[in-house]
This record gives C-alpha cells, structure tokens and sequence, in this order.
C-alpha cells in the first residue's frame, strides 16, 4: 500500500479504449469456458465436416443422377459449420451474460463507466477472436473435405472463385451468428435465456415458417438465418427462391446490427 | 469527497431512496448505517454510477461517476463479496481492472499481497470462501489506489482476524486522508471504526452526525452490573439519578447512568463489582427509538417527500 497524500495525483489524460480492449482480451483468455468453447467449435466444425463428406464420398455413385447433378462439393465440406455456429453463439452469449451472473459487471463499468466503450470492445474482441477461429474452421473443412472427396465426387478447388467466396463467407457467417448470440445476450443478460432465443431463431423460426401456406413460406422462409447460411456456404446455389450470397451476408450483417442496438440500447439506459 | 443531492431511486414502484442529502469528508471514517433494506446499497450503487436515480443527484470530488478521467484511480468500491468469474483467477480478476485504467501490473501483485491473497493469486476464484471473495473485494477497491472508497458491509463473511484487519485498514485509510464510507446494519460495528455517521431508514435520512452523537442520542444505553450486594448498589444508583431496570439475585441492568459512574459510586461505597458491562443496543433498537411512528408510505408521482397522513400505512 502505498501512502499518499490527501489530494492524489491522477495521470494525465483519460482512460482510452486501448486499455478496455485489452481487458476484454484479458477476460476471454482467462477463462477456461471460453478456451474450450473455441475448441469445440474448431473440433466439432471441422469434425462434422469430415463425417458429411466421408458419407457422400461413400454413397455418391449410389445416387440419382439428379441429385448427382446438384452436388455441391463446397457446401458439402462445410457442413461442420452448422453445428460449429452453436458453439460459437454460446460463446457470444457467455462473454456478456457470465458478467451479469458472476456480478463482474459492477466492477466492470466501474472501471470503465462510459458502458458502450465496454461493449465495443467485447464485440471487437469477440469477432477477432471468432473471425480467426471461424475462418480457420471454414478452410479447415474445406480443405479436409476436399481431399476426402477427391476421385469419388466433383470436387472443389479454392481456385474457384466461388468455392473461394463460400469458404470465406463460411468464416463470416459464424462471426455474424456469434454477434447476433452476443446481442442477444446483452438485451436479456441470462445465459439461459439467450441460448434459447439463438437457437430459436436458428431452429425453431423454420419450423414455424414451414407451417405457413407455401406461398407466405418462400418469401419468409429466406430471411431466416438457418437459409441464409445455407445459401452463404455453397458455391452454387440452384434455389431460385433464396436470396444470393452476398445479399444473405448483408442481410445477417443487418440482423447482427439490429440485436446489437437493442442490446446497447439496454445496456446505457437500464440500470446495471 | 462524496455528496449525495436529494437521491431519490425507486424500483418498479417500491421507493428504495427517498430524497436524500448528504456529504462524506475525507479523512474520517463515515459508517452508513441503517436496517437491511433501508437503502444502503442502492444509495452506493447510484453513487458508483450502475443505477440512475429517478431524481437527485451524486458527485465524486465534484464530478459525476460518469465524467471522471480515471475511474478506478479516484474512487474504489466493494459492492458485493465474490462478485468474480468462477473460473477466474484473482490475479486475472484485478489484471484485467487495472488494464482499462492503466495500473501497472506492480500494483495488482501489491494488493493481492496487501489483502493476504497472494498464495492463492492464481488459484480460480470458484476455490475461494466467503471470506477470500471479500478480501478480493477489498483488493479491487485498493487497486487504484484511489482517494474516494465505499464498503458495503466489508466484514460479512470475515472470521474475528478479518474483521480485525478491516477495520484497521479503514481507519488507516481515513487516516492517510482518504474518503471512507462503510455501510452496515449493526451499530456495534461501527462504533468501533466510524467517526461519523450517515443514518438512513426507509430510503430517508435519519440522522448525518457524530457516532458518539447519534448514540448518545437514540440508543438506549445500559449497563450490567453484578455485584454480590446488588440490593444495596440498586439503592446507590437510583440515588444518584439511574434506573434500574431489571434485577435479580446478583446482577441489575441500569440506565441513566454510564459504567464509569456506577463503577465510582460501588468503590466510593465499598461495593464489590464482579461484573461491569456497558450493553449497547443494536441499531435495529436505536431506529425504534429513532424512527418510531416513522410510517412507510408510497410516494406516487412526485419524487418529493411530503408528510404522510396520520395513520397512513
């Protein structure tokens, strides 16, 4: 302990946004959920990618010539994505709801009580560190499914210009999901909670689209996330119903930005 | 310096704060006492800039939480024991504090030294008792060294060291001219560490004043006395102006008169003493005598406090 004089000295200046980065970094690297988490979602993206092609390399020559015809060798390897989006969405969940059930909040915007200044940072610090992992996971699967698929189906080559944009919109699609989990969370600040509005809006929106008269179900049924990222990870899209690629990426860009100004909006004006 | 300016925060439509004012000096300890519920916490929350109030306002060394430069170097706050990620260590815990305000990783070892953690400054905070999660507490309201510091209720949880060590470190603190407010529930407590106090009942200010003023003024002092001529010492006391209000075989309880002069008055009459203790009452007791006929009612739309009918509830 140090002994100071009544009137301390204060540094000069004020405290910036370089310092409440590296405490977001700080945070996620100090917690084992979070390493493990990242760890999951590489394992079980890349993992289940393997399996998917593994089995379509097996039973292709098995299949109608239509099906044949239609076969995606890009959107095939990355099918590990969509179970590695769960992982990654948690992980979006866990870094704003673990502060509000630990209490770590308080101390938090004690430290830093300009509170967007604190959410900026965790949302930088989350897609960097998911953008890495996501796209490492995108390429991974690409590159592992490819060799798997390699003289028993077409296969795809990241000289494909459109194979390529898939891979890196794989990469994407999982930071945009985990921004959207990570709004989510910072709106209703329960990790329980948040899980199941993500998943919900992953799993449970379709089922409720698909009860709609068909008519109503195409034109809903391509705002929702789940199709989105199923246009998003294939090279060649034979669905004339569905958005494009890169209108999908805007679209979810849109929906992460929405979430995630609701979630500022609670987070300045709600009582921490 | 703190000052708190005609506070008022409600929940829902519960009235946690009730339009209240007052200031803590640096340099003495200021114990912010009053019954669980009463408003303490929510008055420190306001103070640390997590809630907003419904009206008032509270400044630290003339600023608002919000404006300060550097946060954690002019105000440190423990607001709630184990307030860490479980899986966290607490070396992380202040680390990752003192990276948003630019305190040297120095500093952090210092006060997990300090505050007895050292050994343990890597272990994951999920490991710590009670006890340890507020000498945490204690070492995040240290860590930048700053000159404005709220407790609430630091001692819950401590074994009779730790509420030793608290106590001591909060009269050095006010000693090194700091600002120190303590919040408790029980009067004891801060009588033996607070100079001043800031009293509050019911979100509403009971008494802003000295301990010994507040004491003298609304807790019911007494003193136990036994005495194997406890007949004849009833008769001496109530003679020179105490009451006696209970009594049995050995021992009386006497108010009106403090254990010093019942301890003269026995020895200028030759009466032997085997027991001479000053009770006081707890602070629960003092706001019965304080604040009696003290109704609680609802405040509807306006934030001000205006007398409530008689009979009100």
């Amino acid at each position: 302990m140090t002994t100071t004089a009544p009137t301390r000295s204060v540094p000069p200046g004020r405290y910036g946004f370089g310092g409440v980065v590296a405490a977001e970094w700080t945070k996620l690297r100090s917690v084992r959920s979070s390493v493990w988490t990242l760890l999951v979602t590489a394992i079980v993206g890349v993992g289940l990618s393997a399996i998917v092609t593994t089995a379509r390399a097996s039973r292709f020559a098995e299949r109608s010539g239509a099906l044949r015809a239609t076969f995606d060798p890009t959107r095939a390897s990355l099918a590990g994505l969509f179970l590695a989006q769960l992982a990654i969405g948690v992980l979006g969940v866990l870094v704003v709801s673990a502060e509000y059930s630990t209490g770590t909040i308080h101390d938090t915007l004690s430290a830093v009580p300009r509170r967007l200044s604190v959410m900026s940072a965790k949302l930088l610090v989350f897609a960097g560190v998911s953008l890495v992992v996501g796209e490492a996971v995108s390429f991974a699967s690409f590159l592992l499914g490819q060799r798997i698929l390699l003289g028993k189906t077409p296969s795809a080559s990241l000289h494909d210009a459109a194979s390529l944009r898939a891979v890196v919109f794989g990469g994407l699609y999982l930071v945009l999901l985990g921004l959207i989990a990570m709004g989510f969370a910072w709106i209703l600040r329960h990790t329980a909670a948040a899980i199941s509005t993500f998943v919900g809006s992953l799993f449970v929106l379709p089922i409720i689209a698909s009860t709609l008269p068909s008519s109503y179900a195409n034109d809903i049924g391509r705002f929702l996330p789940a199709n989105i990222g199923t246009v998003m990870l294939a090279a060649h899209t034979h669905d004339p119903s569905q958005f494009s690629a890169w209108v999908g990426l805007m679209l979810l860009g849109v929906y992460a930005l929405v979430v995630l100004v609701g979630g500022g909006y609670v987070l300045v004006t709600r009582d921490a | 310096m703190i000052e708190v300016r005609g506070l008022t925060k409600r929940y829902g439509d519960k009235v946690a704060v009730n339009d209240l004012t007052f200031d803590v000096a640096p340099g003495v300890v200021t114990g912010f006492l009053g019954p669980n519920g009463a408003g303490k916490s929510t008055t420190m929350r306001v103070v640390m800039g997590l809630d907003r109030p419904n009206a008032g306002s509270t400044s630290i060394n003339g600023r608002r939480y919000h404006d300060l430069a550097w946060p954690l170097h002019e105000v440190g706050a423990l607001l709630e024991a184990k307030a860490i990620h479980p899986g966290r260590s607490a070396f992380d815990h202040l680390w990752m504090l003192a990276r948003t305000n630019h305190i040297a990783r120095a500093r952090v070892d210092a006060v997990l030294d300090l505050v007895g953690l050292t050994a343990v400054a890597r272990k994951r905070a999920g490991t710590f008792s009670l006890g340890m999660g507020q000498r945490l507490g204690i070492a995040v309201a240290l860590l930048g060294d700053p000159g404005v510091l709220l407790f609430d209720e630091p001692v819950n949880g401590l074994d009779a060291d730790g509420i030793r060590w608290v106590r001591q470190l909060l009269r050095r603190l006010a000693g090194e001219g700091r600002t120190v407010l303590v919040s408790s529930h029980l009067m004891s407590e801060m009588a033996q560490t607070a100079h001043q106090v800031v009293v509050i009942a019911r979100g509403r200010l009971v008494a802003d004043t000295t301990i010994d003023d507040f004491t003298s003024r609304n807790a019911r002092r007494s003193v136990r006395v036994r005495s194997p001529q406890a007949p004849r010492l009833a008769e001496v006391v109530t003679g020179a102006g105490g009451t006696v209000r209970t009594s049995d075989d050995d021992s009386l309880t006497v108010e009106g008169l403090d254990a010093a002069r019942i301890g003269d008055l026995a020895l200028a009459n030759g009466l032997a003493l085997h027991e001479l203790t000053a009770l006081s009452s707890t602070l629960e007791e003092a706001f019965m005598e304080s604040t009696e006929g003290d109704l609680e009612y609802q405040v509807g739309g306006g934030a001000r406090a205006t007398p409530p009918p008689a009979g009100a509830s």
